[in-house]
């Protein structure tokens, strides 16, 4: 069990969990992510400025992230692979052979390796889900992730006059972020109606609080929203954005559980900025480049939307392939205390660990309530169907391409051009620098799509790549730190929440 | 009017193309595709529309037939459609230059376009100061260039819509998510394909089903030796302009009739209309293999970068690819079937199918009704030793013997 080279792809909640758990089962542990410094999303902030600001319950979590963070980037049998993009993975020839080689730009000069590992670790996340609306590309409306991590990472205030609007519990961190930034918030605008948050939620309370932090993280967001009197408005939606340039004032309006607009029901609002966001999109191009089985969404949009598909995982977090775990908000989306738990189990799996190890039935059990909590949370937050009815012929559903709405109408109707990749090179939607990550999914749900297949999601170059560096043989993976004698395995930290709770 | 039934086997832009030809000649045309249209081949390579790769013999006749033409299509589409579709065509007329960067490479170049030059081919070598104010990013290690005026591209998947929509427009069908799962005979003819729902009948069958024509004329009981051959293209991210022709490296001509390894890659270097550059190809035998492999870009982007040092900070965005539908002699398949009557083949188009598709289709309908054809046809014809060998299985072996590969493909 001991030396196994585990890959773990993604510093993130999950990336971080797996490489801890796999060093404490005794592997070797290449942990690598694109960003200067692990945390993933949740983490993306300057913690200087934060505990500046708040002394408060986050703060304790980012002190228990940062000595797990200390812990695994410290440890001599882990390499840190900072600034790194994995660009491609290749299957061999069989399974058989193990997981797929992992083909990696490291550092600044970005320099080419490629990684043999015995097990492969994904934990590559999510990023936020935007749906168009007229004048949503205009200057000045962000997504609430890039809304977020400019307050949180670089405390700038995107506006004096913000509403922050789509749906999920994830705007409630958002709009705190912007209060501590120093915005004010209008209002939080909730699309979602009581009557299915109550659904979702208040039948089983205690989930939401054990998923999103022991002492109350959500509570807290609330609370903190109530102190500064921000509405939290369910049942509306911003179905337009106006302005010269740049947003000046936003257009609310009450919406059906399909998201159709109740006429009449319009309200216009002066804004500065408008964060908005829906849901995620798991970053599944590296998964299906490693050939795993995806999944409809648990409890997910009975519509069987193409966007709602994320990798298939067992209990042990392997995927359909062998040598291949997935973890985090690859396998569903449900926050970062049940992200480290996933994270753990696959870590600790993928080094060979102990199958028996008593701490895996805590993660086991942690993961599981995360899993329900993501049902929850896609049942009290669904994207409603009639959403198009927001837009306008010429609303631009592609922004790296310009494509409109009309173009996208016109060519789901053409029966020269019912299949995707046909329908995208006509309409340019897709085939920008953003690859289809941004309207893919929106473009799928346009044109009715009920295909949950991973041909959206194939992109076999994963990241951009310079032609130079494309050009050049790799170069052999520095010397990996070798533990001088075998390590003994410990056992995994069973605590998926540590993050919060004490 | 002829009501003829024919059913078109395949809707990549091979099948489309002789749908349109045989719905304005007043066939009843069917085309039935296993998937969408344009989805397979059509959509996964480039639109190279050349002459300049050709050496005399009948696949360069079959490429001028086509490179005639292309505008007469466009033309005709322009009457009927709308600007929208026509313009979704993508046509460029933009020329081609090829380069030559070693000696041996200026040695045979240039002969080779002389020989070409007689077979009626405009190729005019270029000096070096023409070819930096055509190309001011060329590498400076070149040795000889030639301009290929008659180079023209599409962007494929919209030259096969827009053919096809045309097909429509003027009377055929499109059934799509219909596979092919066998044929019905009666006597010694075909009289019907089977599918999951059911059996379509017709008078002609035309299996224009690409790297999967063998497959198909397997299940219709005909063997074929149709073989996949992968290839990759690289997209980089929108540009400034850059390349302004469609550029290829000339190392080929010298090296026609060597043995074939397994991966070959040559530089095509083109622009889109988009400000993108596709990076072309790489040439493989690894069966229905969909596996993009890293290295094999990593070759294609070092090919490029001999003909475009300059490009070297520029990010690839995107790398797709494809299987050419090969014969092991090179040439297409275009004609009736003798084996079985009622069947009759348009494939085998390897790496230049989007060219050569109209002509192909001209030769069909010219076939098809007994009209003298416009070249010879009889090179392309079904009952010649490469094409009636068939493999026994589709995919062949990864360590099946190399065979010499003269150029017939998209880009030298
Ligand atoms: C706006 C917002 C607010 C949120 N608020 C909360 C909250 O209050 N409470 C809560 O519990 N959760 C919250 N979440 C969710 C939480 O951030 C996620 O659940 C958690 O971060 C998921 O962890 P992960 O490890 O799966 O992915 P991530 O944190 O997304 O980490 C993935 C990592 O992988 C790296 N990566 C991706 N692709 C590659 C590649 N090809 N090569 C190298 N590296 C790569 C990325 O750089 C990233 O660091 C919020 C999320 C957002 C966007
Ligand atoms: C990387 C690459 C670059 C290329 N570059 C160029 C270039 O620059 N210029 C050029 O001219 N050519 C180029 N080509 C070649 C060109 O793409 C092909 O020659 C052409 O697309 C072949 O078209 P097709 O219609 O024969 O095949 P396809 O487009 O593959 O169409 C065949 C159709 O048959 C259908 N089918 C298969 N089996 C069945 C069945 N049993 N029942 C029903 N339907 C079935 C398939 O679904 C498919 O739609 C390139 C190819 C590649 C791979």
């Amino acid at each position: 069990m001991t030396g196994r080279h585990v890959v773990v792809v993604g510093a993130g909640p999950a990336g971080l969990a797996a490489a801890d758990a796999a060093l404490a089962a005794g592997a070797e542990v290449t942990l690598i992510d694109s960003a200067e410094r692990p945390g993933g999303q949740y983490h993306r902030m300057l913690p200087e400025a934060y505990e500046a600001t708040d002394p408060g319950a986050l703060q304790h979590g980012y002190r228990s992230f940062d000595r797990r963070s200390r812990r695994v980037l410290g440890h001599p049998r882990c390499s840190w692979w900072a600034e790194s993009s994995v660009w491609a993975l290749e299957r061999r020839d069989s399974a058989d052979d193990g997981p797929p080689l992992v083909h990696v730009l490291r550092g600044t000069p970005r320099r080419r390796h490629v990684l043999e590992p015995d097990a492969l670790v994904l934990a590559v996340g999510a990023h936020d889900r935007v749906l168009p609306f007229p004048g949503w590309d205009l200057p000045g409306v962000y997504t609430a992730g890039a809304a977020q991590a400019l307050a949180k990472g670089e405390r700038v205030v995107v506006g004096d006059r913000v509403v922050v609007a789509g749906t999920g519990p994830f705007l409630l961190p958002v709009a705190t972020s912007l209060l501590e930034a120093g915005s004010r918030v209008l209002a939080v605008v909730e699309a979602a109606g009581p009557a299915a948050v109550a659904r979702g939620w208040l039948r089983r309370p205690w989930e939401l609080t054990s998923q999103l932090g022991k002492s109350g993280e959500l509570l807290s967001y609330t609370a903190r929203l109530g102190r500064h009197r921000v509405p939290y408005r369910m049942g509306r939606a911003v179905v337009e954005a106006r302005g010269d340039g740049r947003v000046e004032e936003i257009v609310t309006a009450r919406v059906r559980a399909d998201w159709s607009v109740v006429p009449g029901s319009e309200h216009v609002t002066a804004v500065d900025a408008l964060c908005v966001g829906h849901g995620f999109t798991p970053q599944l191009e590296l998964p299906v480049a490693a050939g795993c089985d995806l999944r409809p969404a648990a409890g997910g949009s009975a519509a069987g939307s193409p966007a709602d598909v994320f990798v298939s995982v067992d209990d042990d977090q392997r995927t359909s392939r062998p040598g291949v775990y997935a973890a985090g908000e690859i396998t569903g989306v449900a926050g970062a205390p049940a992200a480290r738990a996933e994270g753990a189990v696959a870590g600790w799996i993928a080094a060979g660990g102990d199958r028996g190890a008593r701490a895996l039935v805590t993660l086991g059990r942690s993961r599981d309530q995360g899993r329900a909590f993501a049902a929850r949370l896609a049942l009290a937050h669904p994207v409603g169907r009639a959403w198009p009815g927001w837009l306008r012929p010429d609303t631009v559903i592609c922004r790296c391409e310009e494509t409109t709405y009309a173009a996208v109408c016109r060519s789901a109707a053409d029966p020269t051009r019912t299949e995707p990749q046909v329908a995208k090179l006509a309409t340019r939607a897709g085939l920008g620098p953003c690859q289809a990550r941004v309207c893919g999914p929106t473009v799928a749900e346009l044109r009715r799509s009920t295909d949950q297949g991973a041909g959206p999601h194939h992109r076999p170059v994963a990241e951009p790549i310079r032609l130079g560096e494309l050009a050049r043989p790799p170069e052999p993976p520095p010397g990996r730190a070798t533990p001088a004698t075998p390590a003994t395995p410990s056992t995994p930290t069973d605590s998926p929440a540590e993050e919060s709770t004490s | 009017m002829d009501r003829t039934r024919v059913v078109i086997i395949g809707a990549g832009i091979i099948g489309a193309a002789c749908a349109r030809e045989l719905a304005l000649a007043g066939f009843d045309v069917l085309v039935l595709d296993r998937a969408g249209a344009a989805a397979a081949t059509t959509s996964h390579g480039e639109g190279n529309i050349l002459v300049s790769d050709k050496g005399p013999g009948p696949e360069l006749e079959l490429a001028q037939l086509s490179r005639r033409l292309w505008p007469e299509v466009l033309a005709a589409l322009t009457e009927r459609t709308s600007p929208e579709e026509v313009d979704a065509v993508e046509w460029d007329p933009k020329g081609g230059i090829v380069v030559a960067t070693t000696a041996g490479g200026a040695e045979a170049l240039l002969p080779f376009a002389a020989a070409q030059r007689a077979a009626g081919v405009r190729a005019e070598a270029m000096d070096s100061d023409a070819l930096t104010s055509a190309e001011p990013f060329l590498t400076e290690r070149r040795t000889a260039a030639v301009h290929y005026p008659d180079d023209a591209q599409v962007q494929p998947a919209g030259a096969a819509t827009a053919l096809l929509a045309d097909a429509l427009r003027a009377g055929a069908r499109l059934r799509t998510g219909r596979e092919v799962l066998g044929g019905v005979t009666r006597g010694s003819r075909l009289t019907a394909v089977r599918t999951a729902d059911g059996q379509v009948e017709a008078d002609v069958f035309v299996n224009a089903a690409g790297p999967w024509s063998g497959e198909v004329a397997r299940r219709l009981g005909v063997p074929l030796d149709i073989r996949p051959r992968r290839g990759e293209v690289l997209v980089t991210t929108p540009l400034p302009p850059t390349v302004f022709h469609k550029v290829y490296d000339a190392d080929y001509v010298g090296a026609v009739g060597s043995g074939a390894g397994d991966l070959q890659t040559s530089a095509v270097v083109e622009s889109t209309r988009a400000g993108t550059v596709l990076l072309g190809s790489s040439r493989r035998r690894v069966g229905f293999d969909d596996r993009t492999r890293p290295e094999v870009l990593s070759a294609i982007a070092a090919k490029a970068l001999k003909l475009f040092p300059s490009l070297a900070g520029v990010h690839v965005m995107r790398a797709y690819g494809g299987f050419r539908p090969y014969v092991p002699d090179h040439l297409p398949v275009i004609g009736a079937d003798p084996r079985l009557p009622g069947l009759w083949h348009a494939t085998g188009h390897e790496g230049a199918g989007i060219g050569l598709s109209v002509g192909t289709a001209r030769l069909v309908r010219e076939l098809l009704t007994g009209t003298a054809p416009a070249i010879d046809a009889s090179p392309f014809r079904v009952d010649r030793p490469a094409v009636l060998g068939g493999p026994p299985t589709v995919t062949e072996a990864p360590n099946s013997p190399p065979h010499t590969a003269p150029t017939t493909e998209e880009g030298p």
